[in-house]
């Protein structure tokens, strides 16, 4: 039965070895005439050369979901330290995901760097079906992409629409002063009655939201107020400083922007950490279990190799005293 | 038996704690017009949360006026003050100093660099901030936001002597419009905090 089992384990992997790993790995036993390609003894080079890789690759996952593991820790404060942040604006102009406006501009959030998990095909799908919802006549929706991952993705089939791209955000530690740089870029660029920003808000470790927050232009905070509906409170407001009340709103407007894409980039730079972590996790896990099977075959094969020759021998012997 | 012990505990925990969630305004739940909307037109994919998903929910508009003003006091770091009640917040908008007391008409302010004083009892805290917005909302309910702030006694009186004059005399040697800029901002910045320091 064990024998049966160990020869088993030898004809699958009879096809993987050539005569001169054989002799290379024990010359002095058989010669390369007397063992016709695995039939009698089976090589083990290649299971362990499996093995090493396997190990180093395990190696590898274990110290990147260490990294993660330590880079989430840091940035999960500050993401829930921002949390606040956007509250009074949402309080105050309410939150209008369905407004119809003709100018719509989608900014995608995404990771640079890729092994997290699904966190940016994600988001790339939301934006994707954002655009088909937003869509309409005389209606046009952008794109504007922070990270590499998303702008690999949409490039392909919206290359036309996306506006503006940016890349490498997360080379130094995100602060407040970079981000607003950077949402005063998006703004001077883009001409927009709504922004729609997309991104994962991280709830656990292991679960991420997708979320879109909406920012809409002064003008269209008029006219929203105007005509009522959610922003219809908006008028019974008394607005203090500046000259006008359309000055003020612009000024809240990209403040408000500023506000929601600093917390929106932390939120997604801390769920692509928790999803690397996961991620990287899982992989060294896999990579656990093959080497387990591995270091089976290889155990297998070795006795194996091991009973041919004792037979060999016995039988070699036996045949001399008869 | 005793396992059990924790799990009937628990139970009487739970069950006593329901009273108190049920005691919360409803939590706002998202917009419907948009799931419908996305519903129909991408059927394959859940819609995705909006922030009033997250959004901590408000108290109501009450009928009487409250004695107590709720501050919401936030920086891009930090949360300095979340839903505390205090009896007077003092706000440095850009028309003036702003007193605000429970029933303040709602109102949208743009704020200066300034010191926002918090009145509690006899507590006052006092904070310096840099610039930023607040609103006063019906129900006695105040956001300050700012991008930077520090409590006044954190600061050192002879660095901001020292950085005024540094940006006078930039002010004075500047040469394009940006530099001039930069130079008022830092000038009023820190004439704004030894005012608040002598003061």
């Amino acid at each position: 039965m064990a024998m049966a089992a160990v020869r088993r384990e030898g004809r699958r992997l009879a096809p993987l070895i050539s005569p001169q790993s054989i002799t290379a790995v024990r010359p002095s036993v058989i010669s390369q005439e007397q063992a016709p390609l695995g039939l009698r003894s089976i090589s083990t080079q290649i299971v362990r050369n499996r093995m090493k890789s396997v190990k180093n690759i395990q190696k590898i996952t274990k110290a990147m979901k260490m990294v993660a593991a330590s880079k989430l820790r840091a940035i999960q404060v500050r993401a829930e330290n921002s949390r606040g942040l956007w509250q009074p604006f949402t309080a105050l102009l309410g939150d209008t995901p369905s407004v119809d406006v003709k100018k719509n501009v989608i900014v995608t959030i995404s990771s640079d760097k890729g092994l997290c998990g699904g966190i940016n095909s994600t988001s790339v799908k939301i934006s994707k079906a954002l655009k088909k919802l937003t869509a309409g006549p005389d209606k046009e929706t952008k794109y504007v992409v922070l990270g590499e991952k998303a702008k690999a993705q949409l490039i392909r089939d919206s290359k036309k629409d996306i506006e503006l791209s940016i890349t490498e955000l997360q080379k130094n530690p995100l602060n407040y002063t970079q981000v607003s740089v950077l949402a005063d870029d998006i703004l001077k660029n883009v001409e927009y009655d709504a922004l729609r920003i997309v991104f994962n808000k991280f709830q656990s470790v292991v679960s991420f939201l997708p979320t879109v927050a909406t920012v809409l232009s002064p003008e269209a905070v008029e006219k929203e107020a105007e005509s009522g509906g959610k922003l219809g409170e908006l008028d019974s407001y008394e607005i203090e400083g500046g000259e006008t009340k359309s000055e003020v709103l612009q000024n809240l407007g990209e403040f408000q922007f500023s506000c929601v894409l600093f917390n929106a980039v932390l939120e997604n730079a801390c769920s692509e950490q928790g999803a690397r972590m996961s991620a990287m996790d899982s992989s060294s896990r896999n990579a656990g279990d093959m080497l387990d099977r591995l270091t089976l075959t290889y155990n297998r094969t070795r006795q194996a190799s091991i009973t041919t020759e004792l037979i060999e021998i016995i039988s070699g012997a036996s045949a001399l005293e008869g | 038996m005793f396992r059990q012990a924790s799990r009937l505990l628990a139970q009487t925990l739970r069950a006593g704690m329901r009273p108190f969630s049920s005691d919360l305004p409803a939590a706002p739940t998202s917009d419907s017009a948009f799931n419908e909307s996305w519903k129909k037109v991408i059927p394959n994919i859940e819609p995705p949360k909006t922030p009033s998903h997250f959004l901590r929910p408000r108290p109501a508009t009450p009928t009487s006026i409250p004695s107590k003003i709720t501050v919401n006091f936030v920086l891009p770091y930090a949360s300095e003050l979340s839903a505390k009640e205090v009896d007077m917040v003092i706000i440095p908008a850009t028309t003036g100093q702003m007193g605000v007391l429970p029933g303040h008409v709602p109102a949208i302010a743009e704020l200066k660099p300034g010191i926002l004083s918090v009145h509690e009892g006899n507590d006052v805290t006092k904070y310096f901030l840099s610039s930023g917005f607040a609103f006063i909302h019906a129900n006695s309910v105040a956001d300050i936001i700012a991008v930077e702030a520090v409590q006044i006694d954190h600061i050192d009186p002879s660095l901001a002597q020292k950085g005024l004059a540094e940006f006078t005399q930039k002010l004075s040697s500047a040469t394009t419009d940006l530099e001039k800029a930069e130079a008022q901002i830092g000038v009023e910045v820190h004439s704004a905090l030894n005012s608040a320091l002598s003061g």
